[in-house]
């Protein structure tokens, strides 16, 4: 009989050990979020984030490993971004009606992301490309990257700064919202996407169907404005 | 199905190829939900075809991050020193970021003499 061991340390080097996990951890997360009858702050990705990041750690196991297996459901990224299309066309009629408000909204929400990050950062004493970096933690990871490479910031930090932004959105979002009183679902939906891209869409998709939409409109149109402005903001105000 | 996400993988290959061909800044998947976008509005049938496969992939849009946020863990021991004031900065700013958002889309449609659609 083969060492359990040995058997582990196979599955362990192997991508199906980790691909089943995350999506383990994520059905655990979810099934945390139901139990605790859907609670923002009990959000599915931080929990099966965190699941994972013990796991990693505690077996000694490296991201690159990790992400050999993961990043078949990393991959679906794109095609998920492109299926956005769909709830933009089922809901175009109210799209359309809502074209002035979703407009300001945008230009508000993008600048008062970068501007208000800079400035906090800058406040609290972070400088140089630290603080570029902060400039498009907004936008959708790609677009992000991208950015920081112009603007001279240091793109994997920004990665991390985008994907927390959206994990700090997807818990804030409701709360805040119900607090200053915003109860439209479409005002809702359409400013956590701009602030906080994809991880706040998804959480706009859990709470409502026209919140999800429009939170992937406002993901993709900060996407198009933080690639067009950020350079612009840089130069201007930094 | 299989017919509906090979749509979603053929348009993010358009969108990437377009997005090389004319070294845009948007990424490809960008580009892609774009031009379905607008095939949907010309072909509805289509549109209505898949609109079942769409959102029951996007119900699980949040699964789709966990592979890439398990990487933040990479970046703490380079952000440890600096964590407070990002985390400052981050907190903040999306605070902010949403509540302006929410509020200038709420009043800019009060000011168009449109009534809310009010969910709750």
């Amino acid at each position: 009989m083969t060492d359990i061991l040995d058997i582990w340390s196979y599955l362990a080097e192997g991508q199906l050990l980790w691909l089943t996990l995350t999506l383990m951890a994520y059905l655990v997360g979810d099934g945390c979020f139901r139990l605790a009858g859907r609670k923002p702050f009990v959000n599915p990705v931080l929990i099966a984030m965190i699941l994972l990041t013990v796991l990693l750690k505690v077996t000694g196991t490296s991201y690159a490993i990790y992400f050999e297996g993961a990043q078949f459901v990393h991959f679906m990224l794109g095609p998920a971004t492109v299926a956005l299309a769909v709830p933009l066309w089922s809901n175009w009629q109210k799209v359309k009606n809502a074209a002035v408000p979703m407009i300001a909204a945008l230009l508000v929400g993008a600048f008062v992301a970068m501007g208000s990050a800079v400035a906090i950062g800058a406040a609290c004493g972070l400088r140089g490309d630290v603080l570029l970096s902060l400039v498009p933690k907004s936008a959708t990871s790609p677009v992000a990257i991208g950015v920081a490479e112009a603007i001279g910031g240091l793109p994997t930090l920004t990665v991390a700064l985008v994907l927390i932004t959206g994990v700090i959105g997807a818990v804030v979002t409701t709360p805040l919202l119900n607090t200053i009183g915003v109860r439209d679902y479409r005002a809702r939906g359409f400013a956590t996407g701009v602030a906080a891209h994809g991880i706040g869409t998804a959480r706009a998709f859990q709470v409502h169907g026209t919140a999800g939409a429009f939170a992937g409109i406002g993901m993709v149109l900060n996407a198009i404005l933080t690639a067009l402005l950020a350079p612009l903001f840089v130069q201007l105000f930094m | 199905m299989i017919l509906h996400f090979g749509l979603f993988l053929g348009f993010q290959l358009v969108g990437e190829t377009i997005a090389r061909i004319f070294a845009l800044r948007l990424p490809g998947p960008v580009i892609g939900m774009i031009l379905l976008a607008v095939l949907l509005l010309t072909r509805p049938k289509i549109g209505t075809a898949i609109e079942k496969t769409a959102t029951g992939f996007l119900s699980h849009l949040s699964l789709l991050y966990v592979p890439a946020g398990v990487g933040i863990v990479q970046y703490l021991d380079q952000v440890s020193e600096i964590g407070l004031p990002l985390a400052v900065a981050l907190v903040g700013s999306t605070v902010l970021a949403i509540a302006a958002g929410a509020l200038t889309f709420k009043y800019v449609n009060r000011l168009l003499g449109v009534a809310d659609e009010t969910p709750l």
